[in-house]
C-alpha cells in the first residue's frame, strides 16, 4: 500500500500490522520491536527519502507467516548509503539529536537490507518463540 | 500541580521540577515539537533547574524523543542545572541501552529515588 509523505500517515498502517501480529500470536516483545522499526523506517522514508514532499509517496508492503514478519518500506527519493551513516553511539555523535533510527531498526529486526539505490529497506523479524510443531510437542511430552 | 493538556504535567517540588509525560505513546512530530516548546519554557523559568523527567506512563517512543531529550539536556546543562530521568519501562530502557544513552543520562528507578538524590 502507498501512503502520503506526512509523519502521521503511518498510523493506520502500523495499527493494522500490530493487530495482525497480535491475532497471529506474536509476543509483546515482537510487537514492540516491529512497531519501533516500522516507525523509524517510515520516518526515514518521509524525512530523508521523500524530503517531506507531499507529492511523493511511501510504499509499505508486509507479509506475516507462522514464524516471521517481513516488511518493506520504499520511498521515492534518491536513496542513501547505509554504510555511510555514522554510529550514533560513538564520540560526539552520542550528543547529537539525530541518527539513531537505523541503529534501532538493525537492533530490533533480525534482517535489515537496503536495495542498491538505498531508497527501499526490507526488514524481517522472526517470532520471539516460534510455536511448537506437533512433532516437537510430542517429543517434549 | 499545573497540567499542560494532554502531554505533560508539571509539579514544582521543594528542590526539583518534576515533568511527567501523560501519554503512553510519544511518536508524533507535532507532539514532540509541542513537548520541546513546553519543556524548554519550564527550564527557562527556573534558575539552575533540577529537572526530573518521569516516564512512568510511557510505553512507546521513537528515536525522535531521544533527540528531544538530548536537546533538553543541552539546555539544562547550559544553565548549570541538573537532569534526571526516572520510572522508565524496561522495554524503553532497552532502547536507551542500545543507543548508549544510559551513559549520558542519570536514570533512576523511580521518582522517589530521583527526588531524594
Amino acid at each position: 500500500m502507498a501512503v502520503g509523505s506526512t509523519l502521521s500517515a503511518s498510523e493506520d498502517v502500523c495499527r493494522g500490522i500490530m493487530s495482525r501480529l497480535e491475532d497471529c500470536g506474536f509476543s509483546r516483545e515482537d510487537l514492540f520491536a516491529v512497531h519501533l522499526a516500522l516507525q523509524e523506517a517510515f520516518i526515514n522514508a518521509v524525512r530523508h527519502g521523500n524530503k517531506m514532499d507531499l507529492n511523493r509517496q511511501v510504499k509499505i508492503e508486509y507479509s506475516i507467516d507462522s514464524d516471521k514478519i517481513e516488511i518493506t518500506v520504499a520511498d521515492e527519493g534518491d536513496g542513501f548509503d547505509p554504510q555511510a551513516v555514522p554510529d550514533p553511539r560513538c564520540g560526539e555523535n552520542l550528543y547529537k539529536p539525530g541518527g539513531r533510527g537505523l541503529l534501532l531498526m538493525c537492533s530490533y529486526m533480525d534482517v535489515v537490507e537496503h536495495n542498491q539505490q538505498g531508497n527501499s529497506v526490507c526488514m524481517v523479524r522472526h517470532r520471539e518463540r516460534p510455536p511448537l510443531t506437533e512433532d516437537l510437542r510430542r517429543k517434549q511430552a | 500541580m499545573a497540567e499542560i493538556k494532554p502531554r505533560i504535567s508539571v509539579e514544582y517540588a521543594e528542590n526539583a521540577t518534576i515533568v511527567s509525560f501523560v501519554d503512553e505513546n510519544i511518536l508524533e512530530e507535532m507532539d514532540i515539537r509541542a513537548l520541546q516548546e513546553t519543556i524548554m519554557s519550564v527550564i527557562d523559568q527556573t534558575e539552575r533547574i533540577n529537572l526530573i523527567l518521569d516516564f512512568g506512563n510511557v510505553r512507546f517512543l521513537s528515536s525522535a524523543v531521544l533527540g528531544l531529550l538530548i536537546r533538553i539536556s543541552k539546555r539544562v546543562y547550559e544553565q548549570d542545572g541538573q537532569l534526571k530521568l526516572c520510572s522508565i519501562n524496561p522495554k524503553i530502557y532497552e532502547v536507551f541501552k542500545i543507543t548508549r544513552l544510559t551513559k549520558t543520562f542519570d536514570i533512576y528507578n523511580d521518582l522517589e529515588s530521583a527526588t531524594r538524590d
